[in-house]
């Protein structure tokens, strides 16, 4: 028996989303009492798949066939459950990103598991249930979800458990199920990079510009404190509605929801599905020239000015304490 | 093509979202329901689809009578009839199932969802419909093209998006992008009355999954505004108090 959870990769390269998954999928198998297995599918390096020893997994199932060389979610779905059962596993652990969200419920209707989709905690083990706080409402609420079935699975929400980096090599091994004609028919023709910097939905840092700002050609100012962070750039609906910036940016209630350690709102009035998307982020700084603007009320920290003044001297001012 | 549009009736955006004093239900009075923001795109989609004498757009809810003027609001729309599974939706799985069901009772080419209900998201719908039914699913999708018998559909990844082509039959979770909402218009709204809206009883599903509690996030402190002339204060106070940069 061994807790099972699928590492995703990035061309090759393991990112923070999946030593999330480990380090999570290691807490749970440390109350199981049993151990942690990883599967990864695709070219990823020997040296990239032992590292996911480092948060804790002891074994890595390493699925190397060609035709599974690029995610296809129904074929990758089959060899993960294949997994699950090989290793016995009565937890398999999905990291809830966009490729997440299409496999984690293919593998729980093969696994006829429940699925906690979204959670954002460890989960509670009694007499044989599991239950875990997951997002609901949009980020208006959490829910406490009860599986009741033999075999579970928990898709994680990224950035809401820390990585623990506990040392150790994994022990790579080959595995090979068979796939069926029938899971492989989706083909891969294009993989298109909109943005070289952070991704969105896992970045630590956000930087997020509404209707306040005019204009597109005056989103300079807000990538330029969003480099000197390291952050990913974000906006409201109105600002992708009237495509000042692209629809992925957009976050709320309809849109992305994002939960990093800073959240910065520039000329963002507060409304109450924009609030939706951004309210499990830790700190949330709001930069807004009207000092009754809603979203005073839900942030830690705010600036109440013109955000044409204040945006260059706060990227200013990071860069002279980065310059430190 | 026959196409089959998923439709969830979900509280409107701008309801405050409270819960009975055990947090164990919603308190749903004084809640206005919408169409399911995302179900929206998904069904405009499949209008512009099936316009023109090319196809049929059937849609499905799960659930309670109470969910009839969603349903006629999609009729309005465009769509040329409904199904509603008459049955508390308890969750994605015991939904699918539902909806997998009446699916293999007929044939369609293409099935929309949203990709994601605003109350209850889980994003789970289009791949567990599509494992079902052992056929592709995209969960999701920003722009979706069907040529004769093939989908090409780009799909959200983290900074940026992947290029697919699938043949159909398939399941698709629609995303901003795929379609500019439609509204209905008096023509519409007329012929809404008078379009098949036909219930169905639900077929047995185990449970798997159940909600047992709600809890709404904590409130934040008040906030400590930093003056617009001093934002070296407003570094000080990220770096030393709030530990975040
Ligand atoms: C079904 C539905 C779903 C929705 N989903 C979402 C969603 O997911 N995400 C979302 O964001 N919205 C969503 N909305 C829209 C939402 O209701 C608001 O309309 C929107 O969030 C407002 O965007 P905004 O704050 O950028 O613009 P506004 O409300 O116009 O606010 C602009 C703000 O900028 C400030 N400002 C102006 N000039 C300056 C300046 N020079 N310096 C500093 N501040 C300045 C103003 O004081 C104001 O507070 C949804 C609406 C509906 C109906
Ligand atoms: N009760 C329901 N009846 C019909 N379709 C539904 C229902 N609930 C959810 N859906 C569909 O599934 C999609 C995703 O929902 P969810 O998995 O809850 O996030 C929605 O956008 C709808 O298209």
């Amino acid at each position: 028996m061994s807790v099972l959870v699928y590492a995703e990769h990035t061309a090759g390269s393991f990112r923070k989303p999946a030593y999330e998954a480990v380090s999570y999928a290691k807490a749970i198998a440390d109350t199981l009492d049993t151990s942690v297995t990883a599967i990864s599918i695709g070219p990823v390096d020997e040296s990239e798949l032992i590292s996911l020893g480092k948060y804790g997994a002891t074994t890595v199932l390493h699925v190397a066939a060609n035709e599974l060389k690029q995610f296809i979610n129904q074929a990758y779905a089959s060899v993960i459950a294949a997994a699950a059962d090989h290793v016995d596993a009565p937890l398999v652990i999905i990291s809830n990103s966009f490729s997440g969200k299409g496999l984690a419920p293919r593998v729980a209707a093969k696994l006829k598991g429940g699925l906690a989709d979204g959670a954002v905690e460890l989960p509670v083990f009694e007499s044989g249930k599991l239950t875990v706080k997951k997002t609901a409402f949009s980020g208006k609420a959490f829910a406490m979800a009860e599986l009741v079935s033999d075999r579970k699975v928990i898709s994680l929400n990224v950035n809401t458990f820390e990585v623990r980096e506990i040392g150790g090599n994994a022990r790579v091994e080959a595995f090979n199920p068979q796939v069926a004609a029938n899971d492989l028919t989706t083909v891969i023709q294009d993989i298109v990079r909109t943005t070289d910097s952070v991704s969105l939905p896992d970045a630590e840092i956000v930087v997020s510009g509404g209707r306040g700002l005019k204009g597109p050609e005056h989103w300079g100012m807000i990538e330029e404190l969003a480099e000197v962070l390291g952050a990913a750039t974000a906006c409201s609906k109105p600002v992708s509605d009237a495509g000042w910036r692209p629809h992925s940016e957009h976050v709320g209630q309809t849109g992305i929801t994002v939960s990093p350690k800073l959240y910065i709102a520039i000329g963002i009035s507060g409304a109450i599905q924009h609030l939706a998307g951004v309210s499990s982020s830790k700190t949330i700084v709001v930069i807004n020239k009207d000092p009754e603007a809603p979203f005073f009320k839900v942030a830690d920290y705010g600036i109440v000015g013109d955000a044409f003044e204040v945006v260059p001297k706060l990227t200013a001012a990071i860069k002279a304490y980065k310059g430190d | 093509m026959n196409i089959l549009v998923c439709i969830s009736n979900v509280p409107d955006t701008t309801s405050k979202i409270t819960f009975s004093n055990d947090n164990t239900s919603l308190n749903t009075a004084g809640l206005q329901y919408i169409v399911n923001p995302y179900d929206e795109i998904a069904l405009s989609k499949a209008i512009g689809l099936a316009e023109g004498g090319k196809g049929t757009v059937t849609v499905i809810n799960v659930g309670e009578s109470t969910t009839e003027s969603t349903i006629r609001k999609a009729l309005a729309t465009g769509a040329d009839d409904a199904v509603r599974v008459n049955a508390t939706p308890r969750d994605a799985w015991f939904v699918a199932h539902q909806i997998a069901n009446y699916a293999k009772s007929k044939h369609f080419d293409v099935i929309l969802t949203g990709r994601e209900s605003i109350d209850y998201n889980g994003a789970q719908m289009a791949a567990l419909v599509g494992e079902l039914l052992s056929i592709p699913s995209v969960s999701t999708a920003k722009k979706i093209e069907i040529d004769s018998n093939m989908a090409t559909i780009a799909r959200e990844i983290e900074g940026g998006e992947e290029v697919l082509s699938i043949p159909l039959p398939l399941v698709a979770g629609t995303a901003e992008g795929v379609a500019e909402p439609r509204i209905p218009n008096m023509r519409g709204i007329m012929s809404a009355r008078t379009k098949p809206l036909v219930v169905i009883d639900p077929i047995d599903v185990p449970v798997l999954s159940r909600i047992v509690r709600y809890e709404t996030p904590e409130p934040r402190g008040t906030v400590a505004l930093v003056n617009a002339n001093d934002v070296g204060k407003l570094v000080d106070l990220l770096h030393n108090k709030a530990k975040v940069i």
